[in-house]
């Protein structure tokens, strides 16, 4: 209809397009040529060889099963790739309406996590590439009390601290859908399928999207480095161990097998950060910022000595920094982390908004986390250039066997 | 709200595949779940059956819309898929989608039925055949299991669970109405006409 209406205007952008291409396609065949021809100096003529494939480490098939006593995407192994997005539910939204929404996607998950299209999936070509897919269904307060329940002490709330600078954008929601594997064309997709089969029922509040290394970049299971530089993540309890299912799981009632999720969005201001020389970054945190063994030791699991003391009689380790104030005071306060760094476009003329997506998992938000959080809030030289914008929590049901929905010991 | 229960009520909450079984010969089965692997394992009892799988329906307020899946005929002979039947639509039809001479894409009864042969498989589609449901009175909402009654020319039934979808798509057969009106209003009411003598009103 346009070309019919203007009918020069296409013909004329087409062919313009062309011959800027082809001008780019000689001056390129020209750099090759002269660069062969410097290094061998008898193959000017011949074609560059193809590109050889790399057919080492594919992983794209590689599946995580979906079904099980816990849900995927906790204990199993991290991926490069996550999105977070929280859902708020329509106002008409009742248990009845939770009971199907939680049977589409339960099943689109199911699908989705072994390589196939869910039902009436209109991409299923992006589908077959799983590469670890996991999808985790969390259950927030407006969740619950929709379900007829009440909302449990254990998933917080996670009280307001001095240093928060939470904005609605990032806190809260009352569903959410936490997407992860190890391509984010993988990611994409299942997120939108996902979300295509939850916008009957409520909006997107907000989506956060992470990543840490690529898969394949480092030996899976090392300890992550976030946009500071800092080994993050040291001292987790370790997936298959009674410490983590100690640590994590619950034992009883309708989230028996499942946990919670405390998401805070941590902002990090990477330009003050430039000002502190290694010494100052290793000193606030506790840790040797390059190996992240403790100031005390020479590997990062040693084991902090926070009584040793410097020939001045300071201790080694300084009591208001990172890991001081953050281990345990009581035998409960140990949580579960799975962060991931973001890293979105800036504004206000600077060059970076980057901070890290703080994931926690604990059987108890609120005797567990907030305990930590708490003291964190309280002193903590990292403070000096973190700001936490976002804070959310979810309580995340157990898994589900095949011809069960994720949520059905809870809307069942 | 209420109407729309019933229907919801009467089926598993976990069904989601929708697997249904039919034994149209002596090797009856139920076990939905071992479906799947019929076909790997020909000296099964489960071969002989007629399954519908991957079946759903395309969310609606009311009027028309349509229900997709996959039927596979595993018996040893044809089987005639000749009509459909849903507590949500009075009237149901079976639509196959065509190319006319002008390279349009149009819809119409099929008349007869669809014949699966032995073995084969036949694709209830967006843009394909379809099921259509052409007078849905109350919400199908999303996440709503529609049941379906198909029947087959030997007069055989297979019941159906098909999950109704929100999907912005497959809406060529029906959203169309102008174009229909003007273009294949002849041929509409001749679909409908044909559509009751092939026994869809069961």
């Amino acid at each position: 209809m346009t070309e019919s209406e203007h009918p020069q205007a296409p013909g004329t952008s087409r062919r313009r397009l062309l011959f800027g291409g082809a001008a780019v396609g000689l001056g390129a065949v020209a750099g090759v040529a002269a660069d062969r021809t410097l290094a061998s100096g008898t193959e000017a003529e011949s074609s560059p060889p193809p590109p050889e494939r790399d057919v080492t480490g594919l992983n794209g098939a590689r599946e995580v099963e979906f079904y099980g006593a816990h849900q995927a995407g906790i204990a199993t192994s991290v991926c490069a790739h996550a999105t977070y997005v929280a859902i708020d539910f329509h106002d008409d939204v009742d248990r009845d309406a939770l009971r199907r929404l939680m049977q589409l996607v339960t099943d689109d998950a199911a699908r989705l996590t072994e390589g196939d299209g869910a039902l009436a999936d209109t991409e299923p070509e992006l589908a077959v590439v799983p590469a670890s897919l996991t999808v985790t269904f969390g259950f927030g307060p407006g969740f619950i009390e929709r379900a007829g329940a009440s909302v449990p002490s254990w998933m917080g709330p996670i009280p307001g601290f001095d240093i928060d600078a939470l904005e609605d954008a990032w806190s809260d929601g009352d569903f959410l859908i936490l997407v992860s594997s190890d391509d984010p064309v993988t990611n994409a997709h299942a997120v939108r399928m996902l979300l295509k089969d939850t916008r009957a029922f409520g909006t997107v509040r907000w989506r956060q999207d992470g990543f840490r290394r690529a898969y394949g970049s480092e030996v899976s299971g090392t300890t992550m480095r976030n946009l500071f530089g800092q080994i993050d993540g040291t001292t987790n309890p370790e997936p298959g161990t009674v410490d983590f299912d100690h640590v994590v799981w619950r034992t009883s009632g309708w989230a028996a097998g499942g946990t919670t999720l405390a998401i805070r969005r941590i902002r990090m201001d990477l330009d003050t950060w430039d000002e502190v020389d290694p010494t100052g970054r290793s000193f606030s945190v506790g840790r040797d910022i390059t190996s992240g063994a403790p100031l005390t030791g020479s590997k990062e699991a040693d084991v902090p000595d926070f009584e040793a003391t410097t020939p001045s009689g300071l201790t080694v380790i300084s009591p208001v920094s990172h890991i001081a104030r953050s281990r345990p005071e009581a035998s409960e306060e140990v949580i579960f982390r799975r962060g991931y760094n973001y890293d979105v476009p800036p504004h206000d003329g600077t060059v970076s908004e980057s901070g890290l997506i703080f994931a926690s998992f604990q059987a108890d938000v609120s005797r567990q986390f907030v305990p930590i959080q708490k003291r964190l809030a309280e002193a903590d030289l990292l403070n000096t250039w973190t700001t936490p914008i976002g804070s959310a929590v979810f309580a995340i049901s157990p898994g589900c066997k095949p011809g069960e929905y994720v949520g059905q010991a809870l809307l069942g | 709200m209420t109407t729309i229960s019933r229907s919801r009520m009467t089926v598993r909450a976990t069904v989601f595949a929708a697997i249904a079984a039919l034994a149209l010969s002596a090797c009856a089965s139920d076990d939905a779940a071992e479906e799947t692997t019929a076909a790997a394992e020909p000296t099964s009892d489960h071969v002989h059956e007629v399954t519908f799988d991957e079946a759903w329906v395309k969310v609606v307020d009311e009027g028309m819309t349509a229900a997709f899946g996959e039927l596979h005929n595993g018996t040893h002979e044809e089987i005639v898929f000749v009509s459909a039947s849903t507590p949500v639509s009075s009237m149901v039809e079976l639509h196959e989608t065509t190319m006319d001479d002008g390279g349009d894409m149009m819809m119409s009864a099929k008349e007869g039925g669809f014949a699966v042969g032995e073995g084969e498989t036949l694709t209830l589609e967006p843009g394909g055949n379809h099921i259509m449901l052409m007078d849905v009175t109350e919400p199908i909402e999303a996440g709503d299991v529609v049941t379906l009654t198909l029947t087959f020319e030997s007069g055989d039934t297979l019941d159906v669970e098909a999950v109704a979808k929100e999907f912005s798509g497959a809406n060529e057969e029906y959203s169309g109405d102008d174009e229909m009106s003007h273009d294949h209003g002849d041929s509409m009411d001749e679909d409908h006409s044909t559509d009751h003598s092939t026994g869809t009103d069961h």
